[in-house]
């Protein structure tokens, strides 16, 4: 029966108009960036590597499609946690506010059934947002530009990656992007247990993801202990793997901190979704 | 009678400081097409809510089909369908889709040929493919009808089902409901404030107001419980009055020229009427004025 619930919930999200804004959003986004970059890019470039220009004597195509995937990543991953909001703080209080759910809760499914299958469908959901703006990101990138050499500026200065050294570091920052996305999307479904509008969970996972932002980059002694903790700080994670060496135990302890995130979000949607009297 | 499948004790509730309901009792038995009367706010949705699991009581015990639905909510569910207040249904889904998504978690056959029959029962062949936004409250509430059915339930729980429809409407529900009960079987709940409805449909009935269960059933009991008021209407009201004089046991209420209002037991009327046209009277018009209506308004009054 949960596999059908699961079924049933993902036939609901694919059936909403508002479902196919974030694909759409992504696809005029990246194609905006991508056609700036085709007409303008080296002058992007020029930009970042004049520091370096006096000491390093640049080879090749640095333009390439993998920088593109990168810029492209690093510029969309912080609007993503709107466009996946949109959709999963709907999941109950849409339903909620719809009658549905009164529907849907009179059916011999226990209320933990019904949340972990709106929980897992927006999850897939989230997957395919962040696959579309892979696949966007990455394999237009490389159709539009070609392949190359990916050149990242952080914050210990210039770091080249071999092609052949670039796919893995993708998928890994994929991987890790996906988890601080489902923590997002975690948050808005445990908001929306509590709305019986569905507008309210997605403003409130908003204004949480910007307030905790606030806390992450005010540079103030006050908030040092609990930066750390806060899923904002670790939302940028995926660009571990793209420094030489990698640093592996920060990249374990943000994914650590996101599924904790996760677990004791889900707690909280459980807990109070189960004694939720259903009035609407 | 057969055992009760659906047992109500003790059963209270609060909204913050509003009491809701205060230890609401009540029975249904299998076969039934039970009443479930109140006034608007008597608490009739809150016990549907709580029959449901859609709310927690806050007292009491609840069992149905002898089970009790704290510790086997999911068991008792799969035999019951229901309609609470209005069916709300996903707009943007088509009927069949919309069939699919409840009748795929209840355990019911959701091929198209199950579903085609299900909605040409209700009245809406030909509309499975069309999306809800297009449906009039009516059609919702055929529709509504058609989800509680599609998993075969045994139990049908309706709550206000006829609210807001048309003359119609109304009409071709109460059949529909008829239909189930005389032709499958099946025991029905069904709340409503319309006092004809329940008249016409129940055999049995709990009249709940202010929270409270006030008295339980069944129709044709409690409609005896208080006698009859009947208006005679006839060719000759002074004769008819004067005749009436050897009859103790009807009690003369009213007169306005040929019409006499009379205080009775209902089984009587057949035979008083025949007694007064035996006496050389002519009876043009018999109207019952006591009801079931009077019966509850006293009860709710009170």
């Amino acid at each position: 029966m949960f596999g059908k619930a699961i079924y049933n919930e993902f036939i609901k999200i694919a059936a909403k108009p508002r479902s196919y804004l974030g694909l759409a959003a992504i696809t005029v986004l990246v194609g905006v960036i991508l056609f700036a970059m085709k007409i303008d890019g080296l002058t992007y470039i020029g930009f970042i590597t004049a520091g370096f220009e006096q000491s390093l004597l640049f080879e090749g195509d640095i333009l390439n499609g993998n920088l593109m995937g990168f810029i492209v990543l690093q510029m969309l991953i912080i609007h993503v946690p709107l466009l996946i909001a949109l959709v999963t703080g709907d999941l109950i209080s849409g339903e909620a506010a719809m009658g549905s759910l009164r529907m849907l809760a009179t059916r011999p499914l226990s209320r933990t059934q019904i949340l972990l299958s709106k929980f897992v469908a927006g999850g897939l959901y989230t997957f395919l947002i962040l696959l579309w703006l892979g696949v966007m990101a990455l394999g237009v990138s490389n159709l539009m530009f070609g392949p190359g050499d990916l050149m990242v500026l952080n914050s210990d200065g210039l770091v080249v990656l071999l092609q052949d050294d670039v796919l893995w570091r993708f998928l890994s920052g994929f991987g890790i992007a996906y988890l601080s996305l489902l923590t997002i999307a975690t948050l808005s479904i445990t908001l929306s247990c509590f709305s019986d509008n569905s507008i309210g969970p997605i403003v409130a996972t908003m204004a949480i993801i910007m307030l905790f932002t606030l806390i992450g980059t005010l540079d103030v002694p006050v908030f040092d202990n609990v930066r750390p903790f806060l899923f904002t700080t670790h939302m940028a994670a995926w660009r571990s793997f793209f420094e030489d060496p990698v640093d592996y135990a920060a990249i374990r302890n943000s994914a650590i901190i996101l599924v904790a995130h996760i677990v004791v979000l889900l707690g909280i949607a459980t807990y109070h979704f189960k004694r939720k009297d259903i009035l609407s | 009678m057969s055992d009760p499948i659906v047992e109500v004790r003790q059963l209270t509730k609060a909204y913050g400081k509003f009491q809701a309901l205060h230890e609401v009792n009540f029975e249904v038995h299998r076969g039934d097409v039970f009443g479930f009367l109140g006034p608007n706010g008597a608490g009739k949705s809150t016990t549907i809510r709580i029959l449901l699991s859609l709310i927690s009581a806050d007292s009491g015990t609840l069992s149905l089909f002898g089970m009790p639905l704290a510790t086997h909510r999911r068991e008792i569910l799969q035999k019951i369908g229901c309609i609470v207040e209005k069916p709300d249904f996903y707009k943007y889904l088509s009927a069949r889709r919309n069939l699919e998504i409840f009748g795929r978690v209840s355990g019911a056959d959701t091929s198209k040929r199950n579903i085609d029959a299900m909605l040409a029962f209700v009245g809406l062949e030909g509309r499975a493919n069309d999306k809800l936004g297009g449906f009039s409250h009516g059609m919702r509430q055929r529709l509504g009808l058609a989800q509680a059915l599609l998993h075969q339930p045994e139990l049908i729980v309706l709550d206000e089902p006829t609210t807001g429809l048309d003359p119609q409407g109304i009409i071709d529900i109460r059949e529909l409901i008829l239909q189930l009960s005389r032709e499958q079987g099946k025991t029905i709940i069904l709340s409503s404030h319309l006092l004809s409805e329940i008249e016409l449909i129940a055999n049995r009935m709990v009249i709940i107001n202010k929270g409270r269960s006030l008295a339980e059933g069944s129709v044709k009991e409690l409609l005896n419980a208080e006698e009859l008021v009947v208006t005679f209407e006839l060719n000759d009201g002074a004769a008819a009055v004067a005749l009436l004089q050897q009859r103790p046991e009807v009690v003369l209420r009213e007169q306005h020229d040929n019409r006499l209002t009379l205080q009775i037991n209902r089984e009587e009327v057949p035979e008083l009427n025949q007694w007064l046209q035996s006496q050389g009277l002519r009876v043009y018009a018999i109207e019952s004025k006591r009801k079931l209506e009077d019966y509850f308004l006293k009860l709710v009054n009170n």
